[in-house]
């Protein structure tokens, strides 16, 4: 891993540059979740600026952009609608506090468990959400809306083929701004939705009762939130790790999403985590480093300061598109060859991950139900021991533990020759379910007058099986 | 003659052509390396991460998509290595070329993505533009 030093300013140039790119690309994303969340513009864009600054600091992975994203949005959309503000605020840092102790306890080891399938499912079921969030903005708001988002995605997938250096999402914003200026075109503005204030924020408590009852209305959003939070981080710092072929602290960034978590929300921001997307557009316009991160928060706030007053004229059928945009980005496209190619269980999982997401509403759930689903069929698969038999000899292919001694037992207890002999050297025994079940039909069978063999076992296994059956070795 | 020979590459049939000249090159000389290079572009790590069991594993499946041109310069008996980079193929392909001072750039006439190269123009054609070093396009 490199120093601090070289975290920091071993490539000032690009990351400075990169900084700025990303705050034009994260000013439209940052209003947008805040719409699908269902708060004013100002507490995604407070989230991104307090975010983005506190993780350059505090992060595991270098040159990765956190900031308020859409699939934490898409989590406390209900809390909001119900409680409001306040009670966001109080999740936010309750988020922050689950998220550091997750990352004191090492959670980055536990996303080992979290197969490719539910990963696949996740951002697929994402993508899905953030699409569904926005048909309300486009549907039965007449042509003139349809217009402007097909021209936004026109614009965001054909302009950065010849201009590279500023985002599309902007030069879509500024143009399609001016058109309705021009043509004074009545469409809903972001000003319709909520207020822009040009200020920096300030640091308050969130107006909420300390009461149990607080803490029961809050705790289930924050767990959901802290859950997805980590999953979408710690999948972006992967994805980062890739792209610049170096390492970065996981644990550390856990701790670090949980430490930004908590301090936002003491500044009316609501929560957020890492971006796939914004993470990407940093990399590649040449961002390393922590500054890019840094300086990404620093000029998206200044951005909001200085033109505010123009941000509330940005049309809604412009962000509109920029959402589609965005879900187009997420959604795995190899998802539909993956269905057809991956095993019949993965293919499940993934569907069924997806499913419950855009059933239940709430990303967790659907990640919870997908790791619990894989893990059984994980065991399911791995329990198929195949015995084969010849004169006698049974060979065990395949491990021996709780969920595989079943068929070994019943195979092996049919047995009719006189002499049997049990061949281990492709099995493995792993608990005292395996031993057991090997004294039971080996003591089964001599009771019929058969002599048993058992060879072949790895010495692993031998080890565990004289330990099981208290022999001790004498050295 | 050629010491330090790079070898643009990718899996494609053109690739393993533009292997075999390559060969041809670095038989003249009894001290030449041919350093095969593939680049994963930026875009396809996100892909890539969905899909990969683990970063092992990935590193395993990039590896094999050029092992066509391993075997062959296995076969060959000539120096070599492999290097994977990330980034845009055409401008990081002319950045290693020119960083590393090779001697000479091998690269097929054109890739895997017919499609994309109708639209947006060949890798190799880019890359022969701005390249430092003496260029061979194979056919």
């Amino acid at each position: 891993m490199q120093t601090i030093q070289q975290q920091w300013f071993g490539n000032i140039r690009g990351d400075i540059l990169s900084g700025i790119v990303v705050a034009l690309a994260l000013i439209p994303e940052a209003i947008a979740f805040s719409i699908i969340a269902g708060v004013d513009p100002m507490v995604g864009l407070y989230a991104s600026f307090s975010i983005a600054v506190i993780i350059a600091f505090v992060g595991g992975r270098p040159g990765m952009i956190s900031a308020a994203t859409g699939a934490m949005a898409l989590v406390m959309v209900n809390l909001v609608a119900d409680h409001g503000l306040n009670y966001l605020l109080a999740a936010t840092i309750l988020t922050g506090v689950i998220q550091i102790f997750l990352g004191v306890f090492k959670i980055a080891k536990l996303m080992r468990f979290i197969p490719n399938s539910v990963m696949i499912g996740f951002v697929n079921a994402l993508a899905i959400l953030i699409f569904m969030a926005q048909v309300p903005h486009i549907l039965g708001e007449g042509i003139i809306t349809y217009a402007f988002v097909a021209v936004t995605l026109i614009i965001v997938y054909t302009v950065p083929r010849f201009i590279k250096v500023i985002p599309a999402p902007l030069i879509a914003i500024i143009i399609l701004t001016a058109i309705t200026f021009i043509f004074s075109f009545e469409l809903k503005t972001i000003g319709d939705l909520g207020t822009i204030t040009q200020s920096l924020p300030s640091f308050f408590l969130p107006e909420v009762p300390f009461t149990l009852e607080t803490l029961q209305i809050i705790l289930p959003y924050s767990l959901a939130l802290a859950i997805v939070g980590l999953l979408e981080s710690l999948l972006t710092s992967q994805i980062v790790d890739d792209m610049t072929d170096t390492k970065s602290d996981k644990n550390r960034e856990a701790r670090g999403q949980g430490i930004a978590n908590f301090i936002t929300g003491f500044f009316g921001g609501m929560a957020g985590c890492a971006m796939i997307g914004q993470s990407m557009i940093n990399v590649k316009s040449g961002g390393r480093g922590r500054l890019s991160t840094l300086v990404a928060g620093v000029f998206l706030i200044f951005l909001i300061i200085v033109l505010g007053d123009l941000v509330v004229d940005i049309p809604m059928p412009v962000l509109v598109g920029i959402m589609i945009m965005v879900c187009i980005g997420t959604f795995d496209w190899s998802s539909f060859k993956y269905v057809a190619t991956a095993p019949r269980a993965d293919a499940l999982v993934m569907i069924v991950t997806v499913a419950i997401v855009v059933y239940t509403d709430n990303l967790a759930i659907g990640v919870v139900i997908g790791v619990i689903l894989s893990a059984l069929f994980f065991v399911a698969s791995i329990s198929r021991v195949k015995i084969t038999e010849h004169d006698g000899i049974y060979i065990i292919e395949g491990p021996l533990f709780f969920a595989s001694t079943q068929h070994f037992v019943q195979t092996i207890e049919q047995a009719t020759a006189n002499h049997i002999t049990i061949d281990l050297s492709s099995s493995h025994l792993w608990d005292e379910s395996s031993v057991g079940a090997i004294v039971k039909v080996v003591s089964k069978l001599e009771e019929q007058g058969k002599t048993v063999t058992v060879k072949g076992m790895n010495p692993a296994s031998e080890l565990l099986y004289q330990k099981l059956l208290g022999i001790t070795t004498s050295h | 003659m050629y010491h330090h020979i790079l070898l643009a590459a990718e899996g494609s049939e053109n690739s393993l052509r533009a292997a075999n000249e390559a060969i041809k090159l670095a038989k003249c000389s009894s001290n030449s390396i041919i350093e095969v290079v593939m680049v994963t572009d930026f875009d396809k790590s996100m892909q890539d991460i969905l899909h990969a069991q683990s970063s092992d594993s990935l590193l395993l499946e990039r590896k094999r998509k050029i092992s066509n041109v391993e075997q062959l310069l296995k076969r060959e008996q000539v120096n070599y290595k492999i290097t994977l980079l990330k980034g845009s193929p055409g401008p990081e392909i002319v950045r290693y070329a020119n960083e590393q001072k090779v001697d000479l750039l091998v690269i097929g006439s054109r890739g895997l993505n017919v499609l994309q190269e109708m639209v947006l123009g060949s890798v190799s054609h880019k890359v022969i533009k701005r390249v430092n070093c003496p260029a061979l396009i194979v056919k």
